[in-house]
């Protein structure tokens, strides 16, 4: 059934298609001149039938039979009796169809269909079921039929469990099997059926049993799916967390102006604010509706919690998201304030599967408001922000200069203290992490090598309080080895590879600290961070770590191999950032920054913007022909002068919502001058393009 | 004897070929002969299909192992010795089976229902799936007169008596739950390298030099622990000796043929859709294949007549060549081809000067080592040695049961519903092969007492080759004293099944060979029929080297049977 070659068809199989074909069609003239008089007569029907022992795949047919039946059973002599042999007579046309072609889709609804009917025993249905697993155990129609008979005859899932186990012990090669089990198993976890309470219970015991089809024959890959379905359900925290938000817990955040004499403060959590109002950023592990200001407190001494409004940052417009943000006004006196928030404490954070978040967090800060003094820095409006190397030094130099530097800790938040629960799942992890060390000490296999570094990574984020965090370069090592074993999915691994390295630089202070740099040059007034996040000459294929990096406000990323940027959106405190010299090959792929409220300088130059006639993304991101934009776009808009917007929809859609006042866009296949006039008109805004003061 | 009906005369008198015994071997070459449009007459002194190779029934059993158990001349010939034209040698029959010993524990029991089993004289055999007589019977045709099951497992035995699983296929080692998932991994690797070799597959290879060396070089080579070796060498490809010991090794395994082995076996898995494993076992008993063999060639035109012995052989006077042989019944009947059995030797007459021209002709395989035989035993039980799995295979390699143990014990337990005892008992056959008479009983009577409650000995009849006059009406005497104590233990002692009848013997290994006549081999010590199907092929092409074996045929007659056997499931 499975694996043989497909052999070219012999003269006379052909000559016998042909042959079917013919008889086909004369058959198929006649049913659908039947089929729309609305004819049921009992040799109409009995046409139908032959047509489908001939051709199965005939939906038409099928939906003839159901018109016949329920016309049929609406005439006025129709009993219980007559209604029985109807539908009888139906399953066994199906039953012949399906000996035809035991893969049709056409013929499985329909038995579906005459089954729900309710007529026809179904305790008959699994013998035949049985018959066609025999036939071929992977048959996923019959599997899925088996699901509804199943259900139908309320067959306990304890049962099916052990059939598909059955099925796994004849051939564990069996992706259906599998499947099916992963279903009921989730099932009767949900329920918390006897014996399966508990997934702390349950898993284990399944993770034995993959492993002996795994080591039997780890070439074999419908194990693996189900290891990693297992995997899913070991590292999916049932409920959401909180792990990281701006500001930090214990950390002193300064809203200042220009002024940065006063050096009580780190330039971590220094940030200037002109719209009397600053940022509270969560971020959660993964993504959740219903923050509001009633499922999260914020106690301070100016704002009422229940005036915040909490905006959930997601690209794609859901009301899920991993990260949220809300703004907090501050007078405009000098004042020291502290600030609590609390979140969890009453109902309402679900994640997208439905569970409550269950553990209440809190955290505080500091905010101490020096007001802005305007006069100083009128002039410097125009003033540019440049990228160039001898714009920065490294930070550990003035570091010395007893700068206070928060402990990197508090740069986010931990719950504290950690919940209990992943006890077992950090054994469970463990244990895995041995299994296919062990493994890959006998043999060289890809998707162990995957695996492993995958359960590293789980492992890894799992103990993130521990003091036992794994040495990443293990985990490099299997991806490097992946991008070499199989270069056909060299760019997954290379992701991979970029956010363990992300990782690895945000795992401490010291590693993090050899990537921020001061910006020695002077700042215009738009911004005031002294800290450059530069990640830039990394080869980095992906963003990542977002969730060490909230505090962020000036971010090189550039001489990268970014295609994309996403998740950037989580970093609401960037306000100068430089794409220059990436991959990325079209507007769309910047779509994340258009929840950057605070981006004022933004650097893409030197991209392949435009240089791709046709833009893949398009497909996979929202486009004005999709209804999460529909509302932004404006057919009125659609000229802006002499130019057709339409041309640019793309560009004006991120464009249009960005507060930008520098950009640079040279470099790329669309910055001509006709597209820099348009970028102009969208953003009055803008004060420097590619370098140029605007007038 | 004199009851029997007198013999009736054959016509016509002048065949192609005579083959006497209808033995596994003579029964294929009848057919083969056939096939290729011989005629051929083919003699049983025995009233049942087989000879050597039959199954019989609990009373022809001890009668048939008697009469082959000691030397006789033939009576003498009815006619004159002294013909005109021909020189008449008396056959005689030469002893192939020795230390004899049948002991009935159940007499009455056993005695009501002594028709209803049928006893391999030759087991444990078993066929592989893939192996050489399947090819054979789905080509000759002899497959449609047979039906088979399959064996439920193959498990490696200890002296305690434990049964440990043999992880033989992918699914089977998936299953296991004594091997760790390293070793697993291990042997599943191993086969699939094995397969991967054989199927030319790119990157793996087997080296020549490794091919070439024994295999139990190459599975340490490939860093196999012992348990998996064990299950490789002596579970799957079924070597005899212990294959790290030089000094007692007699069979050393080379890679190639290692690997064909297990090719074999792994093709075996799978080749029918209805087999479980690798094994399967014909209903009825291994009889039945001879006897599948002869109605194969009796449609394709052989003379057949049962119950008629063969007193002497007539030569040419001239130049002695073979002209024909003289039955009991005193017709002459000639033919230009023999094949006997080997239970049957011409004894020359002292002095003879008689010209052989067939002598020169070459044995057909070297002679085996003459001091090796094969001890055979056979139990009934009541009750299985594994519960809930009726038909299996036990191996028990060298060393496994007492030290010196030299060669590997194969036990096959066989159940009623494979026809071959009444309802709920089970037959057991031991094999292995032995230097002498004592070695072979040691070597069963160890397999017994691991996993069989024999009852004492001294209630038993014992039959050996010297009382074999009494041995038949012995056998069936009841004991009144070894009933009641049977009773008494009909539960099993110690969990054990309890032996309720034992046959253990000793049988002679013969090759065959083409020199003044032609004889065919005796039963070999091993599992399946292949080595044996090769020297019958080879006795073939020696008296008919212009015949095809068994050509293709275009016929409509088994077109429709691209190799598929009956397998019940």
């Amino acid at each position: 059934m499975h694996g043989r070659p497909r052999k070219a068809p012999k003269p006379e199989d052909e000559a016998a298609s042909a042959a079917k074909a013919q008889k086909l069609r004369a058959l198929q003239t006649q049913f659908f001149s039947y089929h729309h008089n609305k004819i049921y007569t009992k040799e109409a029907v009995e046409l139908s039938a032959k047509l489908l022992d001939i051709n199965p795949e005939s939906y038409t047919a099928w939906n003839y039979r159901k018109l016949a039946v329920e016309h049929c059973l609406s005439q006025p002599d129709s009993d219980a009796d007559s209604a029985k042999f109807i539908l009888d007579h139906e399953l066994r046309v199906v039953e012949s169809a399906l000996r035809q072609n035991f893969k049709s889709y056409g013929a499985w609804h329909h038995r579906k269909w005459v089954i729900s009917k309710g007529h026809s025993s179904i305790d008959n249905e699994l013998r035949l079921l049985d018959k066609f697993q025999k036939a071929d155990s992977r048959n996923f129609h019959a599997w899925n039929y088996r699901r509804f008979v199943a259900e139908s005859m309320n067959r306990s899932e304890q049962d099916e469990l052990k059939y598909t186990e059955d099925m796994i012990y004849t051939n564990f090669s069996n992706y259906s099997a599998w499947h099916n089990r992963s279903v009921l198993l989730s099932t009767l976890l949900e329920k918390k059926a006897e014996g399966f309470l508990s997934k702390e219970k349950v898993l284990p015991e399944e993770y034995e049993f993959i492993h002996q089809a795994i080591f039997t024959d780890p070439d074999d890959q419908s194990g693996w799916f189900y290891h990693l379905w297992l995997l899913d359900q070991t590292v999916k925290a049932d409920s959401p967390l909180l792990i990281s938000s701006w500001p930090a817990h214990g950390s002193d955040v300064q809203l200042v102006d220009r002024c940065h004499n006063n050096s009580a403060f780190s330039p971590f959590t220094t940030l200037h604010s002109d719209s009397g109002s600053f940022p509270i950023v969560l971020y959660f592990n993964q993504p959740v509706e219903g923050v509001s200001s009633s499922t999260v407190t914020v106690e301070s001494g100016f704002n009422k919690s229940e005036d915040l409004v909490w905006e959930p940052v997601s690209v794609s417009n859901s009301q899920a998201a991993k990260v949220w943000v809300t703004h907090l006004k501050f007078p405009t006196s000098e004042l020291h304030f502290p600030v609590e928030v609390s979140v969890g404490h009453s109902k309402g954070i679900t994640s997208a599967r439905g569970s409550q978040y269950s553990f209440s967090s809190v955290f505080s800060f500091k905010v101490h408001v020096q007001p802005i003094k305007k006069d100083s820095s009128q002039g410097s409006v125009a003033e540019s922000f440049l990228w160039g190397e001898e714009n920065f030094k490294v930070y550990g130099i003035q570091s010395e200069e007893s700068i206070p530097i928060l402990s990197f800790d508090q740069l986010s938040i931990r719950n504290d203290p950690e919940p209990t629960v992943s006890d077992w799942r950090a054994e469970a992890l463990s244990k895995e992490i041995e299994c296919f060390r062990e493994l890959l000490s006998l043999m060289d296999c890809k998707i162990g090598k995957l695996t492993l570094a995958r359960l590293l990574m789980a492992y890894d984020a799992m103990s993130f309080s521990c003091a036992n965090k794994l040495s990443h370069s293990e985990v490099l090592e299997l991806y490097s080895d992946l991008m070499k074993l199989d270069p056909s999915h060299y760019q997954y691994y290379k992701d991979e590879h970029n956010l363990v390295v992300l990782k690895q630089v945000t795992s401490s202070r010291e590693s993090l600290l050899k990537h921020c740099f001061q910006y020695t040059n002077s700042v215009p007034l738009t911004i005031y961070s002294p800290i450059c996040l530069r990640l830039n000459n990394l080869s980095l294929s992906r963003m990542g770590a977002f969730e060490e990096l909230l505090w962020v406000q000036m971010l090189d990323l550039s001489h990268n191999e970014l295609q994309s940027i996403e998740g950037l959106e989580a970093m609401q405190l960037l306000s100068c950032l430089s794409l220059r010299n990436n991959k990325l090959r079209s507007f769309t792929a910047l779509d994340p920054l258009r929840k950057l409220k605070s981006l004022r300088v933004l650097d893409i130059s030197y991209n392949h913007i435009g240089e791709h006639f046709i833009d893949t993304t398009r497909y996979l991101c929202a486009s004005p022909l999709s209804h999460s934009v529909g509302s932004e776009w404006n057919k009125d808009e659609t000229v802006i002068g002499d130019v057709a917007l339409i041309n640019y929809w793309d560009a004006f859609l991120i464009f249009k919502e960005l507060n930008l006042k520098q950009l640079d866009i040279l470099g790329n296949a669309i910055a001509d001058e006709k597209f820099k006039s348009v970028l102009v008109k969208i953003m009055p805004a803008l004060k420097r393009l590619d370098g140029e003061l605007l007038g | 004897m004199s009851d029997l009906p007198p013999y009736p005369p054959i016509d016509p008198t002048t065949f192609d070929l005579i083959v006497i015994g209808t033995g596994l071997p003579e029964s294929i070459v009848a057919a083969a002969a056939c096939t290729a449009s011989k005629s051929v007459l083919h003699l049983d002194p025995n009233p049942f299909y087989g000879s050597h190779f039959s199954s019989l029934s609990l009373t022809d059993f001890p009668s048939f192992l008697t009469s082959q158990s000691h030397a006789s001349a033939s009576s003498p010939s009815p006619h004159s010795n002294t013909h005109h034209d021909f020189t008449v040698l008396d056959f005689s029959t030469r002893p192939l089976y020795s230390s004899l010993d049948i002991s009935n524990f159940s007499p009455h029991l056993l005695n009501q229902h002594a028709r209803k089993f049928n006893i391999d004289v030759a087991g444990p055999r078993v066929f592989y799936c893939a192996d050489k007589s399947i090819d054979l019977m789905l080509k000759s045709g002899a497959s449609q007169y047979l039906e088979f099951k399959s064996i439920d497992a193959t498990f490696l035995g200890d002296d305690k008596g434990n049964l440990l699983t043999v992880p033989d296929s992918r699914a089977a080692i998936f299953k296991d739950k004594s091997l760790g998932l390293m070793e697993k991994n291990q042997l599943m690797r191993f086969f699939k390298l094995v397969q991967g070799h054989l199927a030319g597959e790119e990157g793996v290879k087997i080296s020549e030099e490794d091919l070439h060396s024994p295999f139990v070089d190459f599975l340490n080579k490939m860093g196999l622990p012992p348990k998996i070796k064990s299950f490789i060498l002596f579970a799957i490809t079924m070597v005899d000796y212990h294959q790290e010991d030089v000094g007692v090794c007699r069979d050393l395994l080379k890679t190639k043929d290692g690997i064909y082995q297990l090719a074999l076996y792994n093709a075996s898995i799978g080749r029918f859709s209805n087999a479980l494993g690798a094994l399967i076992y014909p209903v009825y008993g291994q009889g039945e294949l001879s006897q599948a063999f002869c109605r194969r060639a009796a449609v394709k035109g052989c003379l057949y007549v049962l119950r008629m012995p063969v007193t002497s052989l007539l030569l040419d006077k001239d130049n002695g060549c073979y002209k024909g042989v003289r039955l009991a019944s005193g017709q002459d009947i000639f033919s230009k081809k023999l094949i006997i059995d080997p239970s049957f030797t011409v004894p020359l007459p002292v002095g003879s000067s008689l010209p052989h021209p067939l002598q020169e002709k070459l044995p057909l395989s070297s002679l085996k080592d003459d001091r090796v035989k094969v001890a055979r035993g056979i139990c009934i039980t009541k009750a299985s040695l594994k519960p809930d799995m009726s038909n299996f295979l036990v191996v028990y390699p060298p060393r496994s049961l007492f030290p010196e143990q030299v060669t590997s014990i194969r036990l096959l337990q066989i159940g009623s519903n494979l026809a071959v005892c009444p309802p709920d008992m089970f037959v057991l056959y031991i094999s292995a092969l032995c230097d002498d008479d004592d070695q072979g009983k040691k070597i069963l009577h160890s397999v017994m007492n691991t996993l069989l409650t024999v009852p004492d000995s001294i209630d038993s009849e014992s039959n050996s080759a010297v009382q074999s006059e009494t041995a038949e009406s012995g056998s069936v005497l009841q004991n009144e004293n070894a009933e009641s104590s049977f009773t008494a233990q009909s539960n099993t002692r110690e969990g054990k099944p309890t032996s309720l009848w034992s046959a253990l013997y000793m049988q002679e290994l013969t090759s065959g060979q083409v020199e003044f006549i032609c004889s065919t081999p005796m039963p070999d010590g091993k599992l399946i029929y292949n080595d044996l199907i090769d020297l019958t092929v080879k006795l073939f092409h020696e008296i008919y080297p212009d015949e095809e074996f068994f050509p293709k045929t275009s016929t409509s007659e088994n077109s429709g049977d691209d190799g598929d056997i009956s397998l019940e499931t």
